[in-house]
């Protein structure tokens, strides 16, 4: 194709896109839209496996059976939702294998959110309410994203992690109402993740590097900091009405915006994540690389045991 | 080195009367762990009553590079169409 054959297609791809038309997998596309696809795309997917760590964590000490179903759910959950972002992935072209690869060699990103440490019972809640809450924020715009794919994964994706942000605040609810010890460790967990949460959303509008190609592929809707504002405005009256105390000194009610101003957020830190510095990142990867490998026995063994029944079948048929 | 599982296209049944539709896809050693698979990634909240699955190699697609010669034809036939054909006012319902 020459040059301006190209130029050409590439005009009317973005006319579909303004038209709100969706794209599909065998639609021409430009390279750069298949490759910024499959990366938001996968790293969407491995945040949602490697998510399943610090909560999995906390399976077998759920305080009662209530806790814990609630928790296997949201868990397995997780691993459905990483599997449909993969496979709506896998239908640019590139394997599971290849994402496999880059998640475990660490050329791939996930959240940072989950380079922290799960000490306390309460951090469950905590990663309920303000982790998925933050999630949801980000996830709910992607169901009108124009890959089609993508939109159809986020749309049941969006629908079933209502309940994750509920269980969360659940937990917090009960925790703040409780003993003095309880209502500490609840506030405990909305120290240590409430900074973490509001990075989550990426890095500030200055910084950010994707924003204006992605608002285009409707990939963003809206930009990290209006998320972030949205996120605070509508988490502090929920730790209000639950008697607990955001931890931020500057945080004060704006009248003239109408919504929350905030302090300064250390991006020093999550930048240190983001590389790799964090605190729980080797023990992620680490896990994640075990499960693969160890798993490797079983995946040949399945395999094998498929080709054998299906030699079988041919031969009787024979 | 390891084999690879197939990929495979999973279509469920929501409740009868309905026809199976495309839900998405996943790896499974053989069809049988294909549909146990389906079961667990999309029908945890009873999604389905009912589920195909289909090795995504046996599938044949539509270029949409083709959708001219396609589908264009369908266009200008008109005629297919019940509002084509002129009734006189007294004639209510037909």
């Amino acid at each position: 194709m020459s040059e301006e054959q190209i130029k050409n297609l590439e005009k009317q791809f973005e006319e579909r896109i303004a038209r709100d038309e969706k794209i599909e997998p065998k639609d021409w596309m430009p390279e750069k839209y298949r490759k910024t696809h499959i990366r938001q795309m996968s790293q969407h997917a491995h945040s949602e496996i490697i998510g399943m760590l610090p909560e999995g964590n906390w399976i077998t000490r759920a305080p009662s059976l209530r806790r814990k179903v609630a928790l296997l759910a949201k868990v397995q959950d997780e691993a459905g939702h990483g599997l449909y972002l993969y496979s709506a992935c896998e239908t640019l072209g590139v394997s599971r294998d290849e994402l496999y690869e880059q998640l475990h060699s660490g050329k791939a990103k996930y959240s940072s959110i989950f380079n922290y440490p799960t000490i306390t019972w309460a951090d469950m809640g905590a990663i309920g309410w303000l982790v998925d809450g933050a999630a949801i924020i980000n996830q709910v715009p992607l169901c009108n994203t124009s890959y089609g794919p993508y939109a159809r994964a986020m749309i049941r994706v969006c629908k079933e992690e209502s309940f994750h942000q509920r269980q969360g605040f659940e937990i917090m609810i009960k925790l703040a109402n409780g003993t003095p010890e309880q209502k500490d460790m609840a506030q405990d967990a909305l120290n240590r993740w409430w900074w973490p949460s509001l990075m989550m959303l990426g890095p500030t509008d200055a910084e950010s590097i994707h924003t204006e190609q992605s608002m285009k592929w409707k990939l963003k809707r809206k930009s990290n900091d209006d998320l972030r504002q949205q996120f605070i405005d509508q988490t502090v009256p929920q730790a209000e009405l639950i008697g607990l105390t955001i931890p931020d000194p500057d945080l004060k009610w704006n009248e003239e915006r109408q919504s929350y101003d905030f302090g300064e957020i250390n991006w020093d830190e999550f930048w240190q994540v983001v590389k790799g510095h964090g605190p729980m990142n080797k023990e992620r990867m680490k896990a994640r690389v075990n499960a693969w490998e160890e798993g490797e026995w079983v995946r040949d063994a399945a395999m094998a045991y498929a080709e054998k029944k299906q030699e079988r079948k041919e031969k009787q048929v024979v | 080195m390891s084999k690879n599982w197939p990929l495979w296209e999973i279509f469920v049944r929501s409740k009868n009367g309905l026809e199976h539709r495309h839900f998405g896809s996943l790896h499974a050693a053989d069809a049988e762990m294909a549909l146990e698979n389906a079961r667990d990634v999309y029908t945890r909240r009873n999604e389905g009553v009912s589920i195909w699955v289909v090795e995504s190699k046996n599938i044949t697609a539509s270029n949409p590079e083709h959708n001219g010669e396609m589908f264009e034809p369908a266009q200008d036939k008109v005629y297919r169409h019940p509002t084509f054909y002129d009734l006189p006012d007294e004639v209510k319902h037909m």
